[in-house]
């Protein structure tokens, strides 16, 4: 073997060890959330810190959702999030459709138009969307959290780049059938953009649950909290309870988790064309 | 097309993702006058973009021009008094100041992370997938749970961090209680968090450059580094400007790993421009107040926006 070749393969070696620590460093703090939610406090406080508890105590979980009730924030995010991600799908399939397909007078001005919207920073538009749910009376209801976001400039920007690739003449035939316009999106659009469908969908749904900032101004009570409010404020409660603190953490990041695991690349597909969008 | 794989057809979604990318007229006989079903398939969004963001946006900016306290229900005009007060508050430029360096700390930081890491994953490495699910993972959690998390890292006492940093002989540091120790955790954090997303978008551009200008340089002797910084750095650079720019306008906009992290603090070092907004418009109900800080973030947003948009046309295609 040649000292080159040696050379190349040694400083290959080095990359993955490299590589490999950096993944590591970034997973760590997932490792420890875990390991620490099934401590107790005895083993969460010494130092040097061990990874390994003595007694894994599962328990803790059931700690947590007496604590506060998790169960209800859990139901709370699930049900506004699935909502939400079903309303999108309906409005941005129907303003994706107008915006491939129909030709109307206007049509790019007003799309474009609907990119720019993009650009319009959160904080902008927050002050007077609560105050239109306080006139409306809709401050601390699920309206607050669900209405504003059953639109999306995004979602619409995405099916409509994917339904302008579908070929015109699996509609055609169609409409020659006497089909409706409401017919060809249903019967042959939509069961050909599933891709497309499922990358909005997810996306939707992880921006939803995690969401924080709006949960946070619309709410009140504690009957609406969704499981990212419910987390903060056991914050504030459970200071340095570690071992609940991070169970709870588990428990908020958990069902994101594992669809990632499960669907990465529309995770990834989502983040892309989205740009950069906490 | 229908037997296409869905990876063949979201390759096709990513091809067609510019604005002007798809030709859609109607091939044949051209349709008009679809104006009426096309109002009625964009009427629901129409009406909930109209309520949430079209008609907010235009009261932000006429709020930001009064003083008002939304439970009083008196608006009274005050011109640009707002934005006076805000210019001499001091409290306003420490803020602007934290924001600055949060995006400025994370930035860099940010950037060559994600491109070594992107950079390597380009090469032949084992465990691909596995890896690239690693430093995306951080992504997609909830901030909240995130910054908990972090918290309980930077323990003073009990914490990995300090642990780990006392491997190598650095003494403990008080990381959330210590003013300049504090925005430091939090630039920290926050590379950790979003870097994923870069490391995305780097690997897209690092894909886009063909194979054969490194077999040239490979005929002409070239070693990894001169290739490195010769090849890659140049035409890599839109998509590393494109990432910088999306990078500054989202840094702008932190809240919620502030808001749990730190909380703002302490003694407002971390406090942040979202932040500063939401706490005038929500704790204090100065909604005139609190327009006008929003609608400062979005001018520099915008003005960062334009910057990019003229750059993207005039340098874009001056590689490759």
């Amino acid at each position: 073997m040649s000292a080159a070749k040696i050379g190349s393969i040694s400083k290959s070696f080095l990359e993955h060890i490299f590589i490999y620590i950096l993944a590591f460093i970034t997973i760590a703090p997932f490792i420890w959330m875990f390991l620490t939610s099934v401590k107790d406090m005895a083993d969460i406080y010494v130092y040097p810190p061990q990874w390994l508890p003595s007694v894994f105590h599962f328990d803790n979980y059931i700690k947590v959702f007496e604590a506060a009730p998790f169960a209800r924030y859990y139901m709370n995010s699930f049900f506004v999030a699935a909502v939400v991600t079903l309303g999108q799908l309906i409005t941005c399939s129907l303003a994706a459709y107008a915006f491939a397909r129909l030709n109307f007078k206007g049509r790019n001005t007003l799309f474009l138009l609907f990119l720019g919207t993009m650009m319009i920073p959160y904080n902008v538009t927050m002050i007077p969307s609560f105050m239109v749910l306080y006139w409306l009376g809709w401050v601390d209801t699920y309206q607050a959290l669900i209405v504003p976001g059953l639109a999306s400039a995004f979602g619409t920007f995405l099916l409509r780049q994917f339904f302008i690739t579908i070929p015109k003449e699996l509609e055609e035939a169609a409409y020659l059938d006497g089909a409706s316009k409401f017919t060809v999106l249903k019967k042959i659009i939509i069961p050909l953009s599933k891709p497309a469908l499922a990358t909005l969908a997810i996306f939707t749904f992880m921006g939803v649950f995690n969401d924080f900032i709006w949960a946070l101004i619309v709410l009140n009570s504690e009957d609406l909290r969704t499981v990212q409010l419910g987390l903060a404020i056991f914050r504030d409660r459970y200071l340095t309870q570690w071992d609940l603190l991070m169970a709870g953490s588990v428990t908020a990041v958990m069902p994101i988790l594992l669809v990632f695991f499960f669907a990465q690349k529309y995770f990834i597909k989502g983040i892309t064309l989205s740009g950069l969008k906490d | 097309m229908i037997s296409t794989s869905p990876e063949v057809q979201e390759e096709k979604l990513i091809l067609a993702s510019s604005i002007k990318g798809g030709k859609n007229k109607l091939h044949g006989k051209e349709k008009k006058g679809d104006l009426l079903p096309a109002l009625l398939f964009l009427s629901p969004t129409l009406i909930i973009f109209t309520t949430f963001i079209l008609f907010p946006v235009f009261f932000s900016f006429y709020l930001s021009f009064h003083e008002w306290n939304m439970f009083s229900g008196e608006t009274t005009f005050i011109g640009i008094d707002n934005y006076v007060r805000m210019f001499n508050n001091e409290e306003f430029w420490e803020v602007f100041k934290n924001t600055a360096i949060y995006t400025f700390g994370t930035i860099p930081l940010n950037m060559c992370f994600s491109l070594l890491v992107a950079y390597i994953l380009h090469k032949k490495i084992m465990g691909k997938k596995l890896l690239r699910t690693a430093f995306f993972a951080p992504v997609v959690i909830s901030p909240v749970a995130a910054a908990v998390i972090w918290r309980w890292m930077y323990d003073p006492n009990f914490g990995l961090i300090n642990y780990s940093i006392g491997i190598f002989g650095i003494d403990p540091i008080n990381w959330l209680n210590d003013p300049v120790a504090a925005m430091a955790a939090l630039i920290i954090m926050g590379v950790w968090k979003t870097f994923g997303i870069n490391m995305v978008l780097f690997s897209a551009g690092l894909q886009a450059i063909p194979e054969h200008y490194y077999e040239a340089a490979q005929i002409d002797g070239a070693n990894q580094w001169t290739k490195f910084w010769n090849i890659t750095v140049p035409l890599l650079a839109p998509t590393t400007f494109f990432i910088m720019v999306m990078s500054i306008i989202s840094s702008f906009q932190v809240f919620d790993i502030v808001y749990v992290l730190t909380s703002g603090g302490p003694l407002g070092a971390t406090k942040v421009l979202v932040f500063y907004v939401y706490e005038h418009a929500f704790k204090f109900f100065n909604m005139g107040y609190a327009s006008a800080a929003g609608y400062v973030l979005f001018a520099i947003l915008f003005a960062i926006t334009l910057l990019q948009v003229k750059y993207m046309k005039n340098k874009v295609y001056t590689f490759g």
